[in-house]
């Protein structure tokens, strides 16, 4: 064997021959051959011994494991990527039910919340936008298309179809496309192109909720179906029928925003505008008017009549004769829809073209048609163009299997008609039925082949909700799943080849880039408008008749109603209103019991069933999470003796449900509402079975759907049913909460309604038992606050869904909310009005609403903080009031001594999913979870950090740009989700900052501020353009009068 | 300062030392075994250890297990039963000590029979209520963030403006003198035993007696440290409560922040503790037949103490409603005036008042206070009133405060009610060992007690007798 020196002394001891002898490790010299052999041998016990330890060596290792968590690092880094930074893109969350122009944050890869467009006029979004992010985590979603509900492939899905459509268009049989109002010119061209390929396919257009009644009015004044663009901005007088425009009626964020522009009273302004409600079921909007009327569904026609006849006599057009006498007493509505000529706009949100046209006129008669006016038909709103008469030709059809086949597109019209089994039976008896859905929905399980759609955040697209409005839709993620959307398969179908995107790209580069300048090619006008998310064309151009084609149909139909009146020779509206005025003028008599069907703020149709924070999201009125009901006015469940959760049953039109009592002041005595958009049945598990569907109540009248005067029978079962609401106790006890006065009175003293602030503020000025309070020195740097103009704050409740996606904030199911124990950092508290404003007053019957969003507000004096034994809840030298999880030990005690119960506990462990499967329950859904926001254990206290982690990063953003924060550089989830801009974030030590103007202004106050908590909060009073005494509205007579008749009849 | 011409013969029958021995030791002395025990304790036991092992053995662990969402508190009621409980078993235990320490400090010797089993019930009573606080967290493994920890290696240092903080420091002070106090008393009776017992009861006598031999010296110390301890207790007893009730008057809350609080607690807790100690020795007299120690005049002496901080309590009570009104701060009105007398929780008000203020005044009638059966049923209905109390004072003001919106409505579940069962399992087990294992009646102090009231003058100590043999 080779020997190796180590070094040189060892090389000298090698070459004196000495080298190695004895070097052994372990000497054996001097020991005979059994000690060696004892030595080196293992005994039995020397095997025990080792066997034992390396054994509980193993376990004790093994058992210490901490379980393998796989993260993968970038090895290349990503363009554009930067881990940890948040990308935008703008975007357009548009899919036949909802839609917005959006921006979706993308943390690493994944877009985790979506954000308003700012650049878009009157943006904002709904709690439905809002939560539309986790749809598309959702593992309910289809991840693969599917042939009679087995999972089959995109190949054999297209071979399949294609072949029958060329056999169907062999045989010329029809093939409806039955779908959402698509509003996307790329969506429409292509379809040309497909129906160009396939004669035989008829499209279909239908949305989830109809408002063909407008169009058809339109069409019946004008001779364009057309669903006008509303401006709320350009009215000074606004009456709404039964229209809930600040909640779900059409196109709500806009006309939230747009309705909070005319009601802004900060700056200088001093101008408000008048709005006056009527309507049966209390809605949003209805809580936010300045007058309220309650009517029933079936008054609302005559009261119209009684308006229109009254503007007409005033304006010098013909009035339309034998008109039911109405009793109601609008001589204030006159007066100022008069007065404001050109500046108003009636809305009615029925879904009756008799109805829509009398309004319709009315609003002509006012001079409110025009460009700038507040309606405006040139630029039309192309999202809700369906046909309802259509359609339900089209399903007639089906059922009575006289066509070849269907393709719906984003609808689900077994569940949004109300279908019986016979319709759905008859679609899969069809040559070919399939359904374009992201769900294995009602329509999707009757057919074929379901296509699964990709997300909208997967998707290409582009969108024009307004004649002059374009947009673009671009993919922030890829596809999760193996989906497609749909216009890839019907370009596969009609062999048009290459991507979608390629497809928009040159149709934008056909049709748009001609109607817009100051671009300096097309890659230009297309990276630009991608980024920016929308453009929009020189309206002037919008003042030119579309086509050619259009116009001369519209001539034609004019024609055609001159033809039907000789002795109507010219184009007059007023003409074509008086030849259908049998119409008009038909008595809608009262039917007993009549039930409306209206969409929840948080649920809408019902696509986002699935979606647990629309379930778990307070109604904006009832405050009802996860579930619908029966609601009742008090008196009418006086008179059946009904109580609240006691459940009835709900019979009408051939249809009958079971639902709990949920008792609403303020609404029509003999009308019953239910929520659509429940009792899915193929959402998924979480939305799956929760109330009852309403949707079979409502069957068309004249080829269009009716969501009023259905009459029902209404029978007590003498079961009950527990409901889950956030709110128990609805009036204020005569507190001043929210504050509240008249505009009259406001404008003689700007203090008025606010009186106390002063006196507080001076009386309670540095008294506190603790040596820590309110002093500017203690804050020398930064000084967080938030102003929250109740004026403007509809409660739409956008901003407590932004919060809970931004905070990762736990979602906890009815069985916990029903034990208060919904973790919402942000709540909206609703009161409704006393008879007299003082302690133990009864509720009015029609009571006045406020709403009044409250959160953690910051206390500068802050009775949580000095009660934790563990200093968990500190203060911050900015006047946060800070909370460290790891610290707390949850003995509650600050839930307790918080005056405003802003404080949340973790009762479970609500993180680990388990029971809780909402929104931790899988690892899919856990993306959708904020990085920048630690997700909170059992047992520990949370609350509102005034989005803390937006601070920091608006600080940091600041700080390398080495420059000083500018004023409303750092927006908060709640006040950037905000349609009306009713909160506004700042720096109170800032000078110039927007909200030390509203901090100084003389309608803000501290919530509870005789406490001396010293809130970095403030609400500003809310202002009520009404006179000091209710009007006489006459209602009691009109009932009379109503009774009488339908004693008569 | 006992005197024969007052308060009669506290022991009847004219007792010789070693009678009492007898009498004290006679029911674990007959046992043959050091497990054999009367039926009806094994009944008892029985009883009381299911009580114990499914509240504390299963809903605690369940509790700890899945969070304290498995109990009925709520975002408004943050503090539920579990509090109520605390409060209400910390009130039980002061009896003891204010009994035992109140009337020694006032030598008041009527307290000889009863003051053992008085401390006795402290013990249990204050282990049961430690228990709440400490489940009662939401990270019940983090607990010892609470305490001020010296070498402080987390560097974080606790809230002293918090009254929680100082609640806990009040009641594990409290529990520590308690079992000092309770125990030391017990050493000249634990030196009994071990002369009159053999084998290994005699060895577990002699290691808990820690070698008590009798010696004059011994007794001298004995008695200096007893009366030491019981001078350093007392501030306690009225500590203990007064910071239980700043957890609630120190918050900002309407029917919390008041400043009446103090007093109103320690009053509460002593006619709490004065009721639970008439309901345990009317057993304890009833079942070891030891009505010549637990006289009729024992009763009665506490009865009398019970209608005057019976008195006490009614009054509080008006002042409350009084300062209410007289405040004119809306929201102390609402819950006074509203949720109180006539609104959602008007039922547990007003049997509150009525078990509390009114139905004690019965013992200005001898004869229900000289009757057992009467006195039984008053102590129990005393008790259930300040169960009462606790909850009108931990559940309406947080439930009704100051933002209607927020307004709500607490029910228990089954895991809080089968934890505060837990909890009279655990006292009960442990009165039931006290009384089969331990000496239930001081039965040096009755021999003392029976010297002065046979041999002694009048207003002499055993000390003055000592003292002039000593001088001698």
């Amino acid at each position: 064997m080779k020997k190796y020196w180590r070094s040189l002394e060892e090389l000298d001891l090698i070459r004196e021959g000495k080298a190695l002898e004895g070097t052994e490790e372990f000497p054996t010299d001097g020991l005979s051959k059994e000690e060696i052999k004892q030595r080196y041998i293992a005994n039995r016990r020397d095997f025990l011994k080792l066997l034992g330890f390396s054994t509980a060596y193993a376990v004790a290792a093994t058992s210490c494991q901490q379980p393998v968590r796989k993260a993968i690092p970038y090895l290349v880094r990503p363009n554009n990527v930067t881990p940890g930074v948040a990308d935008y893109y703008a975007t357009v969350m548009h899919d036949g039910y909802e839609f917005a122009p959006l921006l979706a944050k993308v943390r690493d890869g994944r877009p985790i919340k979506v954000e308003p467009n700012d650049d878009y006029a009157f943006s904002g979004t709904t709690a439905r936008h809002q939560a539309s992010v986790l749809d598309l985590y959702d593992t309910a979603r289809l991840q693969h298309p599917l042939k009679n509900g087995k999972k089959t492939d995109w190949k054999t899905i297209d071979k399949e179809i294609t072949a029958k459509l060329d056999e169907l268009k062999n045989a010329g049989q029809k093939v409806y496309f039955i779908t959402s109002s698509l509003a996307s010119p790329s969506f429409e061209k292509l379809l040309g192109q497909f129906i160009e390929k396939y004669p035989n396919v008829e499209p279909v257009f239908v949305d989830p909720v109809s408002y063909s009644g407008i169009s058809k009015a339109h069409k019946n004044l004008f001779g364009t179906e057309v669903v006008p663009a509303y401006r709320f901005d350009r009215a000074d007088v606004i009456a709404g029928f039964n229209a809930d425009f600040l909640g779900t009626w059409l196109s709500p964020v806009e006309f939230s925003a747009q309705y909070a522009k005319t009601r802004d009273l900060t700056g200088g302004h001093k101008k408000m505008s008048k709005h006056y409600q009527f309507e049966s079921l209390m809605s949003l909007t209805g809580s936010n008017a300045d007058h309220r009327v309650i009517i029933k569904p079936a008054q609302e026609k005559k009261l119209l009549l009684k308006l229109y006849n009254a503007l007409a006599q005033a304006t010098g057009k013909p009035a339309i004769d034998g008109a039911p006498d109405c009793k109601i007493k609008i001589d204030a509505l006159i007066k100022d829809l008069l007065a404001a000529k050109g500046k108003s706009l009636v809305v009615s949100g029925t879904n009756d073209p008799a109805i829509q046209t009398l309004v319709a006129a009315i609003n002509l008669m006012l001079d409110n048609y025009g460009k700038d006016k507040s309606v405006c038909v040139k630029r039309a709103f192309n999202l809700r163009g369906g046909d309802d008469t259509k359609a339900l030709m089209a399903l007639e059809e089906i059922k009575a299997g006289k066509v070849g086949g269907v393709i719906f597109h984003n609808i689900n019209p077994v569940y949004e008609f109300g279908l019986n089994k016979d319709y759905a039976k008859s679609f899969k008896a069809l040559k070919l039925s399939a359904a374009f859905t992201e769900r294995k929905d009602e329509t999707a399980a009757n057919v074929t082949y379901v296509l699964a759609n990709n997300h909208y955040l997967e998707s290409w697209g582009d969108a024009q909700p307004y004649s002059n409005t374009f947009m673009l839709q671009q993919p922030a993620i890829n596809k999760l799943w193996d989906t497609r959307q749909p216009q890839e398969s019907l370009m596969k179908w009609a062999g048009i080849s290459g991507d979608y995107h390629t497809f928009i790209q040159n149709y934008w580069k056909e049709n748009l880039y001609g109607l817009v300048t100051g671009y300096k090619d097309f890659d230009d006008f297309w990276t630009s408008t991608l980024q920016k998310g929308f453009v929009e064309i020189n309206t002037d151009q919008m003042e030119e008749p579309v086509d050619a084609e259009t116009q001369a149909q519209v001539d034609a139909q004019h024609q055609a109603i001159a033809d039907a009146n000789p002795e109507l020779k010219e184009k007059d509206p007023f003409a074509a209103l008086q030849s259908m005025a049998g119409d008009l003028r038909a008595f809608q008599k009262p039917q007993g019991v009549e039930l409306v069907v209206y969409e929840k703020v948080g649920m809408g149709a019902g696509k986002y069933a699935n979606n647990p924070w629309l379930q778990e999201l307070p109604d904006p009125i009832t405050k009802v999470v996860w579930d619908n009901y029966v609601s009742v006015s008090p008196k009418m469940a006086e008179a059946k003796g009904w109580k609240q959760e006691d459940v009835v049953k709900v019979e009408g039109n051939g249809y009958a449900i079971e639902l709990p009592v949920v008792i609403q002041p303020g609404q029509d005595d003999s009308t019953i509402g239910i929520a659509m958009g429940y009792g899915r049945q193929g959402a998924g598990p979480i939305g799956d079975g929760i109330g009852k569907s309403a949707m079979p109540f409502v069957r068309p009248s004249n080829g269009i759907r009716s969501y009023t005067r259905i009459p029902v029978k209404v029978s007590k079962t003498g079961k009950t049913y527990t409901i889950a609401s956030t709110q128990i106790h609805h009036v204020m006890e005569g507190r001043d909460i929210v504050r509240e006065t008249t505009l009259k009175d406001w404008m003689k003293n700007p203090k008025s309604g606010n009186e106390k602030h002063e006196y507080y503020k001076k009386k309670l000025k540095n008294i506190t038992l603790y040596k820590y309070g309110y002093n500017p020195d203690d804050y020398p740097g930064h000084h967080w606050g938030m102003a929250i103009d109740l004026n403007k704050c509809t409660g739409c409740a956008a901003c407590v869904i932004a919060c809970q996606v931004e905070n990762n904030i736990a979602i906890v199911g009815k069985e916990q909310v029903r034990r208060k124990r919904i973790m919402h950092w942000l709540r909206i508290d609703r009161y409704y009005s006393q008879e007299e404003n003082k302690l133990y007053s009864p509720m009015k019957d029609n009571p006045e609403v406020v709403h009044q969003p409250v959160m953690c507000q910051h206390c500068d004096n802050a009775p949580c903080e000095n009660v934790c034994p563990v200093a968990a809840t500190p203060h911050t030298r900015e006047g946060l009031n800070s909370m460290a999880y790891n610290r707390c030990i949850g003995t509650r005690y600050c839930m307790n001594n918080c005056p405003y119960k802003v404080r949340r506990f973790n009762w479970f462990n609500f993180v680990e999913g388990g029971d809780y499967p909402y929104l931790f329950g899988d690892e899919v859904k856990r993306m959708v979870l904020n990085p920048d926001v630690v997700v909170r254990q059992r047992g520990v206290v949370e609350k509102c950090t005034m989005c803390v982690q937006r601070i920091q990063a608006g600080k940091l953003q600041a700080k390398a740009e080495g420059r000083q924060l500018k004023d409303g550089e750092i927006q908060l989830a709640c006040e950037q989700a905000c349609p009306t801009g009713a909160i506004v974030f700042g720096d109170t030590n800032m000078p110039d900052a927007r909200i030390i103007k509203l901090f100084d202004d003389d309608r803000s106050y501290g919530l509870l501020e005789e406490l001396h908590t010293l809130p970095s909060v403030v609400y500003m009073t809310k202002v009520r353009n009404k006179e000091h005494v209710d009007f006489d509205f006459g209602l009691e007579a009109e009932a009379k009068e109503d009774a009488q008749k339908e004693h008569k009849a | 300062m006992y005197k024969k011409s007052v308060r009669g013969e506290l022991i009847l029958g004219n007792k010789s030392y070693a009678q009492i021995t007898e009498d004290v030791l006679r029911h674990q002395e007959s046992e043959p075994k050091w497990y054999s025990a009367p039926k009806w304790w094994w009944a008892a036991f029985i009883f009381f250890f299911i009580l114990l092992a499914v509240g504390l053995g299963y809903f605690v662990p369940l509790t700890i297990a899945k969070g304290i969402g498995m109990w009925g508190n709520n975002n408004q009621n943050a503090w539920g039963w579990a509090i109520i409980n605390f409060v209400w078993w910390i009130g039980i235990g002061h009896a003891g000590t204010a009994f035992s320490i109140f009337l020694l400090v006032l030598r008041q010797k009527w307290r000889t029979s009863i003051n053992r089993a008085a401390e006795a019930m402290t013990i249990f009573a204050v282990m049961a209520a430690g228990l709440f606080p400490a489940i009662h967290v939401g990270r019940p493994w983090d607990e010892f963030f609470i305490f001020p920890y010296g070498p402080n290696s987390r560097g974080l240092w606790v809230n002293w403006n918090s009254p929680l903080l100082w609640d806990v420091l009040a009641i594990t002070t409290y529990l520590t003198t308690s079992f000092l106090f309770w125990y030391m008393g017990m050493l000249p009776d634990f030196a009994t035993i071990r002369e009159r017992s053999t084998g290994v009861k005699k060895k577990v006598f002699w290691a808990l007696s820690f070698g008590f031999v009798g010696h004059l010296k011994t007794w001298r110390r004995f008695e200096d440290a007893v009366i030491i301890l019981g001078g350093l207790a007392a501030p306690l007893v009225i500590s203990v409560h007064s910071i239980v009730s700043t957890d609630f008057s120190a918050s900002v809350l309407p029917g919390w922040h008041e400043t009446i609080f103090p007093p109103f607690f320690v009053v509460g807790a002593i006619f709490s503790g004065f009721a639970m100690v008439l309901t345990l020795m009317i057993i304890i007299r009833k079942v070891y037949k030891l009505h010549e120690y637990v006289t009729d005049d024992h009763l009665d002496a506490i009865a009398r103490i019970i209608i005057f901080v019976s008195l006490i309590m009614g009054s509080a009570y008006l002042i409350e409603l009084f300062i209410a009104w007289y405040s004119s701060n809306m929201y102390e009105e609402y819950v006074f005036d509203e949720t109180y007398l006539t609104g959602d929780y008007a039922v547990p008000y007003w049997a509150m008042f009525i078990f509390n203020a009114i139905v004690p005044q019965l013992f200005w009638f001898k004869k229900i206070r000289r009757n057992l059966t009467t006195l039984f049923i008053i102590s129990i209905i005393i008790n259930i009133g300040m169960w009462l109390e606790r909850y009108n004072i931990v559940i309406p003001p947080t439930a009704q405060d100051f933002l209607p919106a927020n307004w709500s409505e607490y029910s228990p579940t089954i895991v809080d009610i089968g934890i505060y069962l837990g909890t009279i399992g655990l006292f009960g087990v442990g009165v039931l060992l006290f009384m089969r294992y331990l000496p239930i009646m001081a039965m040096n102090e009755l021999k003392q007690q029976a010297k002065r009231q046979t041999e002694l003058t009048e207003e002499k100590s055993v000390y003055d007798i000592f003292e002039k043999k000593l001088v001698k």
